[in-house]
Order: C-alpha cells, then structure tokens, then sequence
C-alpha cells in the first residue's frame, strides 16, 4: 500500500491546497468583484495579469519567485529585514508561490459570476437601505455562491497538481515541501513503478471524482436559488 | 416645504435629460412619455441611481443632490418598484419583504402586515419568486418597497411587463395605494389608461426634456398637446354614483356640472370614482335630436384646437365647471359653424370607468 512518505506528501498536499485555496478566497473575492464591475482603464492589463499564470510555463514563473524571495530579490530582503527567514524551500514559500499559480482559477470563475449577478439585484439592495458592503455580503454572495464553489473546487484542485512551480520553489524537502506530484516523480526516478502507480492512481481518481462532482453539479437541473 | 425640487442636466451619447421640475409632495404624479423620453432615467436620478452631474434634488426640504451634497440611494428615504419585480432570487417573499425593512428605521410608517395585506400577498410569503406568476411577483416588489416605509415611492412602469389580465390584477392594488397611503408616487407610464386611472399630477416628457407638468385634469384637456396621443386624447371626470339601474345594468354617475350613465359594474351608489371620457366618444350637436346616445349634455364651446391628423379636430367643451374633449372631422365642424362661446349639446357616446 502507500508508504508513509507517501502519505506524508498526500497530506501536506492537501494543508497546501486547502491553506492556498481559503488565502485565494480572501484575495481573489475582491480582485474578481473590482475585476467584474470596474470601467476602469486598468481592468484589462490586470485582468491580463491575472490570467498569466494559465499560459506561463510554471518554471518560468517559479524562476521569478525564487528571484523575488531570495537573498538579493527585494521579497526576500524584506522576509530577513523582518527576521522571517528566506521563503524559498520552506512551506510558506511554497504557498505564497502556489497563490500565484492559482490565482486565475479563483479569479475567473468569480469575475465570471459576479458579471452574471449584475446591477440590478444591487441596486434593489441599495433602494432597499442597503449599504454597498451590505449588499455585497446580503445579496452578491449568495448569488454568486455557485461561482464560490466551482471557484474553490478549481483552486484547491489546480494547487494539488502543482508540480513544476513546487520544484522550482520548494525542492523537495519531506514533510516541508515534497508535495504528491514530487514524491511521484521521486518514485519514478528511483525506479519505484509500483509505489508510482499507487500514488498516481490516488491522484487521478481524487482529480476525476471532483470533477465529475463538479460537472454533474453544474449541468444539473437549475434548481431555484 | 413639501414637494419635490428637481433640477438635472445629464449627456450621454445620443441622449441628454434636462429638466427642471417642481413636484407636489402628495398623490401620484405620472411621468408619462413614449419609450425614450428620459422618464426612467429621471426616476433614477431622483432614487440615486444615476448621478446627473450638474443637479439639485431637494425633497421635502432636504437636500439630496446639489453641487456639495450627495445622499446615496441607500440613505435616502425612498421605495422603488422596478419594472421586472427583480425580487431577490435567494430570498424568500417574507425574505425579501424584510430586506428593506430591517434596514430602515423609525419611525415606521407602514407595518409589515399592512403593506401584505394591502397588496394581498399572505398567502405567499413562504414562496420563492421563481414559484410567483408575473403580476404575483410585482405585487412583492411593491410590498417590499413599501415595507421600507418610505417618504416616497418611485416606481419605473410596474405594469409594462404585464398582460392585460395582470395589470386588472394589479391595478386595484395601486388604486388602494394612493387611497390609504399618504405616500407621494413618483409613477413612470406610458400608458395613457394607467395614468387616467391613477395620477393626479402629469409631466409630460419627450427626449430629455418636460414638455408639460400640471394637474392631471387640466393637463388632459389642453389642446396643444406636445405629444402624439392618437385615440388616447380624453378627460378624466371625478364623480360619484347616484343611481343604479337594475333593469338596463346602468349606473348614473354624476360629476361637477352634469351626470352621465354609464356601464354598471357593481360600484355602491355613493362611491366616488373616476370617468375616463375619450374625445374619439364626443361629438356635438346644434340640435338634441333622438339618437341612440344616451347621455346628452348642454355645454358651451371653450377653445377649438388642431388634432394630428389634418381631417380632424378637438373641440373643448365647457360643462358646467368641467371641461370635456370632442374629436370631429373639420368638415363637421365647419357644417356646425362652431365657435367659441357656442352653445352645443355634448353627446357622449361611452365613458370608462376607471375605478
């Protein structure tokens, strides 16, 4: 059966995937909401921006990071001016970096649904003694909360296959940064098939089954909100 | 002072709103214009929801828009009924009703029972919206709006999006409204029949800009209409019923300066109501003669004016205090020599009642 590396790294994958998915809810909610209904010039280089991660090859991206968080890039002079430490090869490194390569996968479905929310229903709320936090929390959330899921069903999702930003970032520390799709590779490279299989069948049928839930979700009957 | 102030200058490509309004504070004042004319915007401008950038709202006194002051819709104290009831998908009809009402505060000037029981929706309130018909839904959205007890109530044609079937449902429901409620109306319409039925008070409006306000009764029996109104052009007679005829299913109704039958449709004889007397229904007479109209009265010729259409003409009647329209064709009016001061005998063909 799996090892207990293996189920080291399958754990660590999922504090990852869940502490990078509640940070992304935080600040994707409000980059996707300004991202939804500003006119703003700046809406289209950001939104750009956002969306580099889905078409950056993840080394290229995790190169920039580890620039940024070491001892000569300006994030790393600041984690030591503070007495953090450098970030690259711990865990919050690699979250700090995973929240980057996940971003567009909270961002968008968000955006997305908040566009399909509209004026009107806040509107109503504003004519209705709503003030605009109000009714973002009272009316837009709850409307748009079929946008929250799939948006956090994607991220969580994405940041579980994570592999090239992680080795760019990470390394491959047990229990520190050796994620799931780390320890596979590992497997593979010490000619550990049979571990590798294992591993790899966790992965896929975990990414299969949230998908089919998702998908079976989203095409179902449109139930009233 | 009571009454609302409102001055708004807005441009946006192909339409610019300019207007400069004072508005009773009582009763429901109609915002009527075909579609395009800046009603809706100008409802929204006074709810908060568009901000004319040169403008001036004082309502009741309080300033809600000059050039330092701006109150946002959620601070000002109004309710508004958009035309699709956009009630809150999420929320149940009772969710949805205590929305605004929570969030406002005293004092309250209209309960939550009230505004359910005024608008007939108890038996509804532990639907979703998406289980309500149309008229259903819009009665909701009135309710919620009033719920919110506001100082007044704006609404964008509540009735556009109904049939014909629905807005009968609703229209009694606006009616008790205006009777029981001491809230001033702001009501966007172009429906010539919706505004017969419940305003006091008309503007008038065409691209951008007002083009009449006045009392619905003096507005309606102008003859320089800016507007084309078509078969539309009537009075409105304030009357009461005196009598019913069982026999003929007649009911008299009598108005200042005259009476007239009309189809009897189970009004109490002493309800005061409303008549609605299309032009088209008018003609004159030099002579009474024996005719199948039935209502005939004495008045004299006030004013004579054009009509849209070259053949035809108004022709304003004066009937005791009251004035009414006749719509005839030029050449009529040229074989009856009409003039002003005339006396004519007013046949009245039909009237409609309106409440």
């Amino acid at each position: 059966m799996l090892t207990d590396s293996d189920l080291q790294a399958l754990w660590l994958t999922a504090r990852l995937a869940g502490i990078v998915t509640l940070i992304l809810l935080v600040l994707g909610t409000p980059i996707a909401w300004w991202l939804a209904r500003t006119q703003s010039r700046w809406r289209g280089p950001v939104g750009a921006v956002v969306a580099l991660p889905l078409v950056l090859p993840p080394s290229v991206l995790g190169f920039y990071l580890l620039l940024a968080m070491g001892p000569n890039g300006p994030v790393g002079q600041l984690t030591q001016a503070l007495g953090i430490g450098l970030l690259p090869f711990t865990f919050w490194g690699l979250v700090i970096a995973s929240v980057f390569y996940s971003l567009p996968f909270m961002v968008q479905p968000l955006q997305t649904a908040f566009e399909a929310v509209g004026d009107r229903p806040l509107e109503v709320a504003a004519t209705l003694r709503a003030s605009p936090l109000d009714a973002f929390f009272t009316v837009a959330v709850p409307l748009a909360a079929p946008g929250f899921l799939t948006a956090a069903v994607l991220t969580f999702a994405h940041t579980v296959g994570e592999f090239g930003v992680v080795l760019m970032i990470g390394g491959n520390l047990p229990g520190v940064t050796r994620v799931a799709s780390v320890q596979i590779y590992d497997h593979v490279e010490a000619l550990e098939y049979a571990h590798a299989h294992r591993l790899a069948a966790v992965m896929l049928i975990f990414s299969f089954v949230v998908l089919l839930a998702l998908y079976a979700w989203r095409s179902g009957p449109k139930k009233g909100l | 002072m009571a009454g609302i102030d409102a001055r708004f200058r807005l441009d946006r490509p192909g339409f610019s709103l300019d207007v400069d309004l004072a508005l009773p504070g009582r009763g429901i004042t109609a915002l009527f214009g075909h579609s395009g004319a800046g009603k809706t915007t100008l409802l929204r401008c006074i709810a908060g929801l568009e901000r004319a950038p040169q403008g001036r709202l004082v309502v009741d006194g309080e300033v809600w828009q000059d050039t330092e002051r701006w109150v946002p819709t959620h601070k000002r104290p109004i309710g508004y009924v958009f035309q699709e009831a956009s009630l809150f998908p999420h929320l149940t009809v009772l969710g949805n009703l205590r929305y605004g009402m929570k969030r406002s505060g005293k004092p309250q000037r209209v309960s939550l029972d009230h505004a359910i029981e005024l608008l007939g929706i108890g038996h509804l309130l532990d639907r979703k919206p998406d289980a309500l018909s149309g008229g259903e839904r819009q009665r909701v959205g009135m309710a919620r709006a009033l719920a919110v007890s506001p100082r007044l109530l704006l609404m964008d044609e509540p009735l556009a999006g109904l049939d014909l079937q629905r807005k009968q449902e609703i229209l009694p429901y606006l009616e008790r409204l205006h009777d029981e409620l001491d809230i001033p109306v702001l009501y966007v319409s172009h429906a010539p029949e919706e505004v017969a039925r419940l305003a006091d008070h008309m503007v008038v409006m065409e691209r951008g800009r007002v083009l009449m306000s006045g009392a619905l009764v003096e507005t309606l029996t102008r003859l320089d209409w800016p507007v084309r109104l078509g078969e539309d052009v009537g009075v409105v007679l304030e009357g009461t019923v005196v009598e019913r005829d069982g026999h003929w299913h007649l009911a008299r109704v009598e108005f200042a300066g005259g009476s007239l039958w009309v189809r009897d449709d189970g009004h109490a004889t002493g309800e005061r109501l409303r008549l609605r007397v299309l032009a088209r229904d008018v003609s004159l007479a030099r002579e009474p003669g024996i005719s199948s109209i039935q209502n005939v009265l004495r008045g004299t010729v006030d004013a004579i004016g054009e009509d849209e259409h070259p053949s035809l003409m108004r022709v304003r009647v004066r009937v005791g205090p009251s004035l009414l329209l006749a719509r005839l064709t030029q050449r009529a009016a040229s074989a009856l020599q009409l003039a002003v001061g005339q006396e004519v005998w007013v046949q009245v063909k039909s009237a409609a009642l309106m409440l």
